[in-house]
């Protein structure tokens, strides 16, 4: 449809038929016969398939959902009416808002970079590529790209090594999104402190020692840190020493409270000395063992302190695909209402998916019209001084707008019928659907199937496409 | 003297190539570049991911990040490809050709996606041929409801061809759907729009004059399409067919409506049923993704212009 070189010739008037001057073989009907019999395959198959079908879909959407008996518009209505048909409506508006312009967006960007390289073949076959893939492919791609977690999900890894920078994980990460609780560890004489913290039961003062055992301390990480066996250590005069342990033995596994052999030291853990105001009077790190000493301490008592930054859980990864995670603020509204105006996260995430598909045929098709501008009008806005923005702000973008706008409309239709990418990238409860996906289960997926609702829907989509048919054969004509 | 001269002109020659080169390596040139490599190479890293996770060892997915082989490439491996091919220990996914398998899948696609090809194209020509060059009253009627179909969603459709199909196996008892022919048709039906529009655009470039010599000279219609239509109308056809052929490999939602119940699934159908079960092993859907792109892949290189002049026409639909 866009206007490029030999692509597409838009038909001229008949005139150019010559005058039967001569007699031809064969006749004049049997002449007609031929070339009409030439178009039969296409036009029956056409009839038979897409036409008398279309005709089918508008009958059955006015029928029940065997299509037996006419209902009238109640299949609307139930459309309407039904929160989760409403979700997909909300759905698809996100697609037809958010990505026809982001996509148009990029195409441009990318077609004006690559006029400005020596090596634009080989980057256009790169963004182009992705067209190649089926979209099931590329929803589970990105599926695995978007997983929550860091280890496997490249966006969640490198969000976890950007916040690795700022706040690093402890050594004995406790997962509170999973319902764990640093409070949960202390096993002996310890109880749980302020601020995700643990702090000993008991005072201790200088030259006394303090045992504090935890639980749920996994061995693997203990390995990997190097710690050894427990020792309690010695009280020294001037000096709170003590032990933190990993109170579970596997020889005595209901035992605690007693260091054994095959206990380790909870190693590398950070440690505050709490005078009785709860001010810090000093921190160290416990060694291999598990002991630490603070040296020189005070009269008084004091309490020992096992810093939250120990358990501290880091960046645990984004649920990217999360149906219910919303992008706008929705407390306080209805839950209809909640799902109708929420911006699932799901929905960008698979958004960005589609634009990494579709930008290569945005550019392409950007770039062919950008080749076919008229160059002497870009020479003369040069020539007459101006800069390289203003030429593309007032001449470029104004010659280029039929095609972006053709970009925009053929990807408002692509979204329109999106299907593929949701349901390999979204999980099938995250209520990411969309309506060719609520069409295709009201009428396959579902038992039984509901013809009429399904047929509904279906023309529905056909009346959101007719403006552009009307484009189309106006701009034919 | 002369050797002087000479000595004196290589070095201006030198002195002007460096020159040269420094101009390329301009700071915003070079900023330029980079910003477009990282694009690119943004723009790979999902076929690489891909790539990687379908050769390393199927437990690690869950464990480690693809990334990691660039520290640790010895992890890399064949197991997947030779797993899902020949034996699967596991999962239940039939192995070598039976039903459901995954080259059982790849025979099954190309069954449906070189017919579907063919018929396109050559059912096209054929009508683009009697739009362009017949004489017959009402073709621009029939060529505006054609441009009326381009973006008619195929959803109208489904539901009515599938009772058609069953209408059909009750009146002659010959089975329809869920069976092959029954995907062909429809994706054929949904192809020709397209294909005609294509098509008959190019075929307004052929001089008609030609065919007027081929006509005085006693040529039938047949023969001036077969002679000089299609030969002339050579790449127009090679965009479409090759559109058609990525178009119709990579379909997932036809299939699974028009194949429904039977045994042969297609490659994306292969795919979507994993990422269904409950326990999706991703190795097997790294690799099964692999060999279902390999098709489109190589087709894409191959003919990369026509695919570009196919979508470029193709704006429409």
């Amino acid at each position: 449809m866009v206007k490029t070189k030999g692509a597409s010739r838009l038909p001229r008037p008949d005139a150019s038929e010559p005058a039967e001057a001569v007699r031809l073989p064969g006749g004049r009907w049997h002449r007609h016969l031929g070339s009409l019999a030439f178009i039969a395959p296409g036009a029956i198959w056409l009839l038979a398939i897409v036409g008398y079908p279309l005709l089918e879909t508008i009958r059955d959407s006015f029928y029940n959902s065997d299509s037996t008996r006419f209902v009238g518009v109640a299949n609307f209505k139930t459309i309407f009416s039904t929160a989760d048909i409403l979700v997909t409506f909300r759905n698809n508006v996100i697609w037809v808002i958010v990505f026809p312009f982001f996509v148009t967006f990029l195409g441009l960007v990318f077609a004006v970079l690559t006029e400005r390289i020596r090596w634009a073949t080989a980057f256009k076959a790169i963004i182009f590529m992705p067209i190649a893939f089926s979209a099931t492919t590329s929803g589970l791609v990105w599926n695995s790209i978007m997983n929550i977690d860091p280890h496997v999900g490249m966006v969640n890894a490198t969000l976890e090594t950007v916040s690795d920078w700022f706040s690093p994980p402890g050594l004995y990460p406790v997962n509170t999104s999973a319902g764990q609780t640093v409070a949960a560890l202390a096993a002996t004489g310890l109880r749980s402190g302020p601020g995700g913290t643990l702090e000993s039961t008991a005072t201790v003062a200088a030259g006394q020692t303090a045992k504090l055992g935890l639980v749920g301390i996994s061995p693997t990480a203990l390995q990997m840190i190097g710690a050894a066996q427990a020792v309690v250590a010695p009280p020294a005069p001037g000096r709170v020493s003590g032990l933190v342990w990993r109170d579970f033995s596997p020889s005595h596994p209901t035992d605690r409270g007693t260091v054994f052999s095959d206990e380790d030291g909870v190693a590398g853990l950070s440690v505050t000395l709490l005078g009785g105001d709860g001010s810090s009077a000093g921190s160290t790190v416990t060694d291999s063992h598990g002991d630490f000493t603070f040296t020189g301490v005070g009269s008084g008592t004091y309490r020992i302190q096992l810093d939250s930054s120990n358990f501290s859980s880091g960046f645990t990864g984004i649920y990217w695909l999360s149906g219910t995670q919303s992008l706008t603020p929705t407390s306080g509204l209805s839950q209809t209402a909640q799902a109708l105006f929420s911006i699932p996260l799901v929905d960008l995430s698979m958004i960005i998916a589609y634009l990494w598909i579709w930008a290569g045929f945005a550019m392409v098709i950007i770039g062919a019209g950008l080749a076919s501008l008229n160059r002497e009008v870009l020479e003369a806005a040069r020539i007459d001084g101006a800069t390289e923005w203003q030429t593309f702000r007032r001449v470029t973008m104004p010659m280029l707008a039929p095609v972006l706008v053709v970009v925009l409309v053929t990807m408002i239709i692509n979204v329109l019928k999106v299907f593929d990418i949701i349901v390999n990238m979204a999980p099938s409860t995250s209520q990411a659907n969309t309506l060719a996906v609520a069409m295709y289960d009201y009428g396959f997926a579902s038992s039984p199937s509901n013809n009429g609702l399904a047929s509904a829907i279906a023309l529905i989509l056909f009346v959101l496409v007719m403006p552009v048919i009307y484009i189309n054969l106006k701009r034919i004509r | 003297m002369t050797s002087a001269l000479r000595t004196q002109g290589l070095a201006q020659q030198v002195a002007r190539q460096r020159w040269r080169i420094l101009r390329r390596l301009r700071p915003s040139r070079l900023v330029l570049n980079g910003i477009i490599g990282l694009i690119a190479l943004f723009w790979m890293l999902p076929t690489i991911s891909l790539a990687i996770i379908s050769f390393r060892p199927a437990g690690l997915f869950n464990i480690s990040g693809w990334w990691t082989v660039l520290t640790a490439p010895t992890q890399l491996t064949l197991k997947n490809y030779q797993d899902l091919l020949f034996s699967t220990p596991h999962s239940v996914i039939p192995t070598g050709f039976a039903a459901g398998s995954i080259l059982d899948s790849l025979v099954t696609t190309a069954a449906i996606t070189i017919p579907a090809t063919v018929l396109v194209t050559a059912i096209s020509s054929l009508a683009a041929y009697s739009l362009v060059f017949g004489r017959w009253r009402g073709r621009t009627v029939v060529f505006l409801g054609i441009v009326a179909l381009l973006v008619v969603p195929l959803q109208v459709a489904i539901i009515p061809v599938a009772q058609l199909y069953a209408s059909f196996k009750s009146l002659t008892g010959i089975t329809v759907f869920g069976t092959l022919p029954g995907v062909v048709i429809f994706h054929v039906a949904f192809g020709l729009p397209f294909g005609i529009f294509l098509m008959r655009n190019f075929y307004t470039g052929i001089p008609k004059d030609l065919l007027e010599a081929g006509r005085i000279d006693g040529a039938g219609e047949w023969t001036l399409f077969r002679r000089v239509v299609i030969p002339l109308g050579l790449p127009a056809a090679a965009s479409l067919a090759i559109f058609q052929f990525i178009w119709v490999w990579n379909d997932l939602l036809v299939g699974l409506v028009f194949l429904g119940g039977n045994a042969h699934h297609t490659l994306t159908l292969f795919l979507y049923g994993q990422t269904r079960t409950l326990a999706a092993d991703y190795w097997v859907i790294s690799a099964g993704a692999m060999i279902s792109v390999i098709v489109p892949l190589a087709i894409f290189f191959a003919f990369q212009r026509y695919f570009v002049r196919g979508v470029l026409a193709g704006a429409v639909k």
